[in-house]
């Protein structure tokens, strides 16, 4: 429900900012108020609601599968812990499918990726007023803020800090892996002797800058394709969701009509939630297992 | 969209949470598993173990039957031997016992007849001595032909 004091465009850009910790251009620490506060705090600034929400989610992801660790038995399992085995039997099905190493964190981390992600996206499905008008409503309320100026975004994933953290995380684990098996001279050689190599020396050494090129590109697409693809997906979900929560500012029929809208786009979007956190995982599959393989000799 | 700390703080928490997982939550639930799945496959081989050991049983008792059926058979063709040998043996016994009364009852008879008979040659001889007395008692002398009398009396 827009504010009648926003305009579309307001309302919109007003859901689009985090909520940013930092300090301010006189010297002095807290939220930023506007969204160019925001970007003038630089680098050394914090998005306390996309942290909250993720820690809040993951902590309640970690929180209910080490409850169903705790009383995993080989008995007959029951609900909750019948749920949480399923998952696990798949994520365990898609690692085995796709890794072919031996490294027994890939797995854990494909659960925490798959599951954590999932849960991150389904905040999406949240009205997009509801927690932001409640942080809202606090703030203005036991802080005396002014509530047109809080801030509060609670999809992590439409954050890219938040894609871009998790994906530099795995691209990290994949080099430090990539180094440890191939070693540094292996590593090297997969960065410039691909994928044009040549027995003759001195071509080889011309080739060397030009593969060098490819393969880095290649590298880094990698995490930035992986973050960007979540957060693109996400974002533009979450924007569908601004736009038709709008319409509940213009009349009866067109509110009327943009909660059916809601309704199909948020049905559908359960769909696209859960695939994206496949997607994310599966790739960290990959990724990792691409560390792992060590190219045949030319 | 700033890119700020919030990058790292969410690198640091994602590595926080996968630890977690890798430490705490992915091995118990993975034992859990594998052992379930030891337990139903025991189970599936022991199921199979009874079947086959049961239709072992069967074999051996209907091997069992057929062996008891055998001997019990045999035993009755012993058994009506024995009664055939019985009522044989009963039969030889009872015609030698039959052959030995008649054997007394013949020796009996023999010696009724012999003492019959000497008691009617003593009678004979009483009677021809009493009638050769009658008839020779005049011109006979009772004592002078005595002897010859009675020699004549036991040659009867």
């Amino acid at each position: 429900m827009a504010d009648e004091a926003l305009t579309a465009g307001q309302y919109i850009k007003h859901h689009l900012q985090n909520m940013t910790y930092g300090q301010h251009a006189d010297g002095s620490w807290g939220l930023a108020h506007t969204a160019e506060e925001a970007s003038a705090m630089g680098f050394m600034s914090i998005n306390v609601d996309t942290m909250f929400w993720s820690i809040t989610l993951g902590v309640f992801f970690l929180w209910i599968f080490r409850r169903a660790a705790k009383n995993a038995t080989a008995d007959t399992p029951t609900g909750l812990q019948n749920f949480i085995e399923m998952i696990i039997e798949f994520i365990d099905g898609s690692v085995k499918s796709a890794f072919n190493g031996r490294n027994g964190i890939v797995a854990p981390m494909a659960l925490t990726i798959f599951v954590w992600v999932f849960l991150i996206n389904f905040m999406d499905l949240i009205p997009v007023d509801w927690l932001p008008g409640t942080a809202a409503w606090i703030g203005s309320t036991f802080f005396g803020m002014d509530p047109h100026h809080i801030y509060f975004k609670v999809v992590p994933s439409t954050d890219p800090n938040a894609t871009f953290g998790m994906a530099l995380a795995v691209f990290m684990l994949s080099m430090y892996y990539s180094v440890k098996i191939k070693g540094v001279k292996g590593f090297a050689a997969e960065l410039t002797m691909h994928p044009f190599s040549s027995s003759n020396t001195l071509v080889q050494i011309l080739f060397i800058p030009i593969n060098f090129m490819l393969e880095f590109v290649a590298l880094i697409a990698k995490p930035l394709s992986l973050s960007l693809r979540l957060y693109g997906n996400m974002f533009a979900g979450e924007m569908i969701f601004i736009l038709i929560a709008i319409m509940y500012g213009g009349g009866w029929a067109l509110g009327i009509f943009g909660g059916f809208l809601q309704l199909g786009w948020a049905i559908f979007h359960i769909l696209i939630i859960t695939l994206q956190a496949y997607i994310f995982m599966t790739l960290t599959i990959v990724y990792m297992d691409l560390a792992y393989q060590v190219p045949e000799e030319h | 969209m700033n890119i700020n700390l919030t990058l790292i703080g969410q690198s640091i928490t994602f590595a926080i949470f996968v630890w977690f997982c890798y430490a705490y939550v992915w091995p118990p639930l993975v034992a859990a598993l594998a052992e379930r799945q030891k337990k139903i496959a025991d189970g599936l081989a022991a199921a199979e173990r009874g079947q086959h050991e049961q239709e072992l049983a069967e074999k051996k008792a209907t091997e069992y039957l057929k062996d008891a059926k055998g001997q019990a058979s045999d035993i009755i063709t012993q058994a009506q031997k024995r009664a055939n040998e019985i009522v044989d043996e009963a039969k030889g016994d009872a015609r030698t016992e039959a052959g030995r009364i008649k054997a007394g009852a013949d020796a009996e008879i023999e010696q009724e007849i012999n003492r019959a008979r000497e008691h009617l040659r003593q009678e004979v001889v009483v009677l021809a001595i009493s009638g050769a007395e009658k008839v020779l008692k005049r011109e006979v002398d009772k004592d002078a032909h005595a002897s010859s009398l009675n020699e004549l009396a036991a040659q009867l």
